[in-house]
C-alpha cells in the first residue's frame, strides 16, 4: 500500500480530498467530541439555545471555533479534523443540510450544485 | 447445519430513508431506485426465504464515537435501536437480533484469529437502517432477523479489501458450523462512488460503479487487490467503504449465479444494488 506523505496533516495526493486518517483525526478529537454529543436531543436543543455555552465545553482550537461559528464546512473538513459524518450532525443541528454544506465546500450556491446533478428530484 | 443462501450488495444512502419513510416510491426521481429492490424483495421472500441475514455495514459516528474504534464488531443482541444520527427515529419497528448465531459466530470468528469486537450494547443508524426495509418486510413486524456487523471504514488506518474479503470466507465456515438448519443470507453495503467532504464533494464515478458490479461477481480476488487510496482516488474519499461488498462477497461460492442487478446515480451517490446466490 501506498504510504501517503507525512508532516502535519498527511498528503494522500487526491485532489479536494482530506482522508480522515490519524493525523486528522488527533487534529480534531474535540471537534469531532463536540459534534458526536449532537446525536442527543437534547444537546441539539441545548446548542441552539446557546452555542457559545456549549462550545465552551469542548478544548477546540481558536481556528476550529472560527470555522463553527462561521458554518465553514470546508475548513472544517479540511483544515480543523472535523470528520463529514461527525460534522453533518452539526449541520443537522443548525439547519444545513448535507447538500447545502457540500454546495458550499465546492464553492457553488446551492441551485447551482443542483444543476450539475441527474436528478435532482432525488432530494 | 446452517448455510449461506443469499448475498446481497447494495448502496445505505441516508435520504433513501426520508423518501421511503415519506413514500415517494412513484415519484419519477426516485422511482429507478425503489423500482430496482422489488425483484430482490421478492427473490429473498418467496424463494430463499431466509431466517437470518448477516448484515455488514459502517456506522457513521452515530453510535460508535472515536474513543475506541473496533477495526470488526459484532452485534450479540437480541434486538437493536436505531441510533438517532441527528433528526430523530424512522417509524419501523425495532430490528431483531439473533444473539443465538451471534455469539456462535463471534466464537468461530475469534477462534479462527479474526479479532472481532463483541458488543452487548449498539444501536444501528443509516448503513443499516436504510437497505433492510428495502430486502425485507416489516409490517407488522420484521420477517428477518439480523446479525449486525459494524466494519471500521471512518477513521483511516482500514481493514484491507482482502482482509473484508477473507473475513466473508471465515463467516461462511462459522456459519456453516451453526448446528440448526438456518437459512443465512449476507448483505455486504455502502457506497457506490461518492465524495462528501471538501472540493471534491460531489464526485461520482459511473464507469467504476459499473465495472465494481461486474468484477464483484465475476472476479472479487481483482477488486480484493485494490488498495484504499486507488478506491479513493478513482470513487471518492468517501467511497472506499465498498470494501464491505467484500466480506459478502467472500462468504459466497467462488461462483456465483447473478439473480438481480441494479444502479442509478440521481444526486451525489452512486446507487447500486446486486443479488448473488452461489453457482
Amino acid at each position: 500500500m501506498r504510504e501517503p506523505k507525512q508532516g502535519k496533516v498527511s498528503d494522500w495526493g487526491i485532489p479536494g480530498t482530506y482522508v480522515f486518517d490519524g493525523t486528522r483525526s488527533r487534529i480534531g478529537y474535540e471537534l469531532n467530541k463536540l459534534c458526536y454529543s449532537l446525536t442527543d436531543p437534547k444537546n441539539r436543543k441545548l446548542y441552539r439555545q446557546d452555542e457559545e455555552a456549549y462550545l465552551a465545553k469542548y478544548k477546540l482550537t481558536k481556528q476550529q471555533l472560527d470555522a463553527v461559528r462561521r458554518r465553514d464546512w470546508l475548513a472544517l473538513t479540511k483544515h480543523c479534523g472535523g470528520n463529514i459524518y461527525y460534522v453533518y450532525k452539526l449541520g443537522a443541528t443548525v439547519g444545513a443540510g448535507l447538500y447545502h454544506m457540500g454546495a458550499q465546500m465546492r464553492g457553488q450556491s446551492y441551485e447551482n450544485f443542483l444543476k450539475t446533478r441527474a436528478a435532482q428530484g432525488a432530494r | 447445519m446452517a448455510r449461506i443462501a443469499a448475498g446481497v450488495g447494495s448502496s445505505h444512502v441516508p435520504n433513501i430513508g426520508p423518501a421511503y419513510d415519506s413514500g415517494k416510491f412513484e415519484e419519477p426521481d426516485w422511482k429507478p431506485l425503489f423500482d430496482g429492490y422489488k425483484p430482490v424483495k421478492k427473490w429473498l421472500q418467496d424463494e430463499i426465504k431466509p431466517h437470518v441475514i448477516v448484515f455488514v455495514y459502517n456506522d457513521h459516528g452515530s453510535d460508535f464515537a472515536l474513543d475506541r474504534v473496533p477495526t470488526f464488531a459484532i452485534g450479540v443482541r437480541d434486538e437493536y435501536e436505531q441510533a438517532d444520527e441527528g433528526f430523530g427515529r424512522r417509524p419501523i419497528p425495532t430490528v431483531k437480533g439473533h444473539a443465538d448465531l451471534s455469539w456462535f459466530l463471534a466464537k468461530e470468528l475469534i477462534y479462527n484469529e479474526f479479532d472481532i469486537t463483541v458488543c452487548q450494547e449498539m444501536k444501528v443508524d443509516h448503513g443499516l437502517m436504510v437497505p433492510l426495509p428495502l430486502l425485507f418486510s416489516h409490517e407488522p413486524d420484521w420477517n428477518i432477523k439480523v446479525v449486525p456487523l459494524v466494519v471500521n471504514v471512518i477513521q483511516h488506518p482500514l481493514p484491507t479489501a482482502r482482509r473484508c474479503f477473507r473475513l466473508g470466507q471465515a463467516i461462511r465456515k462459522a456459519v456453516e458450523a451453526y448446528p440448526e438448519d438456518l437459512r443465512v443470507a449476507i448483505a455486504g453495503t455502502g457506497g457506490m462512488s461518492h465524495q462528501l467532504h471538501g472540493e471534491r464533494f460531489g464526485h461520482l464515478n459511473t464507469a467504476f460503479d459499473e465495472r465494481w458490479l461486474d468484477l464483484i461477481e465475476s472476479d472479487p480476488l481483482q477488486l480484493a487487490a485494490l488498495n484504499h487510496r486507488e478506491i479513493m482516488a478513482a470513487a471518492g474519499a468517501e467511497a472506499v467503504e465498498l470494501i464491505m461488498w467484500l466480506v459478502m462477497r467472500g462468504a459466497m461460492a467462488e461462483k456465483v449465479r447473478r439473480v438481480h442487478r441494479n444502479y442509478y446515480a440521481p444526486m451525489t451517490t452512486g446507487m447500486g444494488l446486486i443479488a448473488l446466490a452461489d453457482a
